[in-house]
């Protein structure tokens, strides 16, 4: 039997980001004139889903005490590829997809490579690799532009009826008007948790990411592969970031190497990681309350499209104040969670 | 005598100084051969790069004091915009001070909610970045700013005295007192004993709360002098112009030697970071490098003279 009280000591960082998620979007569905609808959530699935999958690899090697600054370089890295091959006949798509994945799998394989060998501060050398990845970016798309498969780009952004209408396969009517309605981005956030984050988790490398980010020292001593670990965390996390610039490319219908927005990924995933309570300092937390994390995060600003501009709040919804809030917010959610510093009594404990 | 003097010095300026060496002539040989000229080697250019460098070393030199104390400064973009647009829009004699106030507000607000909350330097100051950007934002509704840098501050950033940039004369003064107070004072003591071992610096009675917070507090101000400068240079304020500061400003002081995670580090090293990366941006762009090969010549850099001297022990645990 599952022991509730220990399990909610255990998770509370992440019902913690599962509330602020509710309350935010809440709010927001609230509001919205057609809030509830399958149409609003298809678009808003959209609008979080390549945030979530960069938030998710941030979160793997934050886990394991380290850092990614370059998740935003791999994603527009990957982006970038997509919009050169992912077009074609269906086995060239199958086959670009697949190559989309590789590059951005050995970008990651890369950067836990330099780190483990190297022997080099995580942060420092995502910094680096993250320019270098740029780089190769805009060598493969000096303009915007590129060509992604429009099929393919339909069938993904929108909910599961248009996968069975886009490529002609007969549709269930029961399927229709239940499961069918279901977005898109939402079903496949669950199967890159279910496939690639559940089965890594439990499997001995990822347990020794947690053991790493918790004590080094002690995962090494255990016998534990600590290398193996940390380049697995990597390269995971390559793959993760690559799956969202491969939706970002169908998402728009081409690639383009945008410095600035690589940068606001990195920086957001960070914030979205932290919002849904996995510590910096690494071994406590999971992807799951990432995705919660960057939801929120992406919620926030939806509020202000729906704020009603003549009313005693109105002046809320003004869009300059918009990235005011944005800061004050996660300012104050990091905030609210570090408080309990205040009721340490030994100050000694605060240093860990 | 030279080379053994040479040698004495610590390895990682050493590195940055050979690299620096081969930037120029690598750039001396392609003008060489395109134009049959020694552009790079002219004193007015070298000094001109220098009074490039000088902005970036002042972020550099901030940085550094909080990176000593195994912490990071990630609101340096918004820093450097507001202290900017703090003077230009204050105008007249108390432009600089105006400018200089913001920096210490915003170094405060660091520092309290690094010393006292304890929430981790890299979300807390990225929070407050995000803060002061929407705080901008609301101030210039979105536009550009209407008003223009004050003379003196053009003067301190663009005038010359005695054929030497102005600008490399604040840098001198601002790095001279970073000096004196790393290596002459206790403050400076307290900074690498925390940046060591926090929890030993604590509990040989060091205020170590005080001491994150007067950190950050210099780190915002040298930010800050730097926007006021950069004010300066381009005559006024505008949004996004800290942008390009931030991660090579940490670049140029992990190339230093500091160690990232802190208590180890030289403000030599820092200076010759800047230098070697303004240099290498300057002398790609001469020779027409495209934005993709400078980014990828950048990142190798970087990653190459780390992996000669900036390794980690081989023992973990």
């Amino acid at each position: 039997m599952i022991n509730l009280r220990l399990w909610g000591s255990q998770n509370w960082r992440l019902l913690l980001a599962i509330v602020i998620f509710a309350l935010i979007y809440g709010s927001y569905s609230y509001m919205h004139p057609s809030g509830g609808t399958n149409r609003l959530f298809v678009q808003n699935a959209n609008e979080i889903f390549v945030l979530v999958m960069v938030s998710m690899a941030q979160t793997i090697p934050v886990l394991t005490g380290g850092l990614d600054l370059s998740v935003g370089a791999i994603m527009t890295l990957t982006n970038t590829v997509a919009s050169e091959v992912v077009n074609g006949s269906p086995s060239e798509i199958l086959l670009g997809i697949i190559l989309c994945l590789v590059v951005s799998s050995l970008c990651g394989f890369i950067n836990g490579c330099i780190i483990v060998f190297g022997r080099l501060q995580p942060i420092i050398v995502t910094l680096a690799t993250g320019a270098v990845f740029m780089g190769l970016a805009l060598f493969i798309r000096p303009s915007p532009g590129g060509n992604v498969d429009s099929d393919l780009s339909f069938a993904m952004t929108f909910d599961l009826n248009e996968i069975f209408l886009t490529y002609k396969w007969p549709l269930p009517t029961w399927f229709e008007s239940t499961v069918g309605l279901i977005p898109t981005p939402l079903v496949l956030i669950l199967i890159v948790v279910f496939a690639i984050w559940l089965p890594f988790r439990s499997s001995v490398t990822g347990r020794g990411c947690y053991a790493i980010g918790s004590s080094m020292g002690a995962a090494y001593m255990s016998g534990l592969d600590v290398d193996r670990s940390k380049i697995a965390a990597y390269t995971l996390s390559g793959l993760l970031a690559g799956i969202g610039g491969l939706y970002l490319a169908l998402q728009t219908g081409s690639g383009n190497a945008d410095v600035p927005q690589a940068g606001a990924y990195t920086l957001n995933s960070i914030a979205a990681v932290v919002i849904g309570g996995t510590s910096l300092y690494g071994g406590i937390g999971g992807v799951i309350g990432s995705i919660f994390g960057a939801m929120s995060l992406r919620s926030i600003s939806f509020n202000f499209r729906v704020f009603d501009a003549d009313g005693p709040l109105g002046f809320i919804a003004d869009p300059l104040l918009q990235p005011l809030f944005e800061g004050t917010i996660l300012l104050l959610a990091v905030s609210i969670g570090a408080a309990s510093v205040f009721r340490i009594k030994n100050r000694l404990k605060l240093f860990g | 005598m030279l080379i053994t003097k040479f040698l004495l010095i610590d390895k990682p300026i050493r590195y940055a100084l050979g690299i620096i060496v081969l930037i120029l002539l690598t750039g001396t040989t392609y003008t060489l051969v395109t134009q049959g000229t020694m552009a790079f080697l002219s004193p007015t250019y070298l000094l001109q790069q220098l009074q490039v460098a000088s902005f970036l070393g002042l972020v550099a030199t901030g940085m550094m004091m909080v990176i000593l104390l195994g912490h990071i400064d990630l609101s340096i973009p918004w820093t450097v915009t507001c202290a900017a647009m703090a003077a230009t829009a204050m105008g007249g004699e108390w432009a600089i001070p105006a400018g200089l106030a913001a920096g210490l507000i915003i170094g405060l607000v660091n520092g309290l909610g690094v010393a006292f909350l304890r929430v981790p330097s890299m979300i807390f100051t990225l929070g407050v970045n995000t803060v002061i950007q929407g705080l901008m934002v609301v101030y210039t509704g979105g536009f550009a700013p209407q008003t223009h840098s004050t003379p003196i501050m053009e003067t301190l950033a663009t005038g010359h005295l005695l054929g030497i940039p102005n600008a490399l004369f604040v840098w001198a003064f601002v790095g001279s007192l970073i000096v004196f107070m790393l290596t002459r004072t206790a403050m400076g003591r307290y900074i690498f004993a925390i940046g060591n071992r926090e929890v030993a610096a604590y509990l040989s009675g060091i205020n170590t709360r005080l001491v994150l917070i007067a950190s950050f507090v210099m780190c915002s101000l040298c930010a800050s002098m730097a926007g006021i400068l950069l004010a300066g240079y381009s005559t006024k304020a505008y949004q996004g112009m800290g942008d390009l500061y931030l991660l090579p400003a940490i670049a140029a002081v992990v190339i230093g030697g500091t160690n990232i995670l802190g208590g180890k580090g030289t403000f030599t090293g820092t200076v010759v970071g800047a230098i070697l990366i303004v240099l290498l941006q300057s002398v790609l762009s001469v020779m027409q490098m495209p934005e993709a090969g400078r980014q990828v010549i950048y990142g190798t850099v970087i990653i190459s003279m780390l992996l000669v001297y900036g390794r980690g022990e081989k023992k973990e645990g």
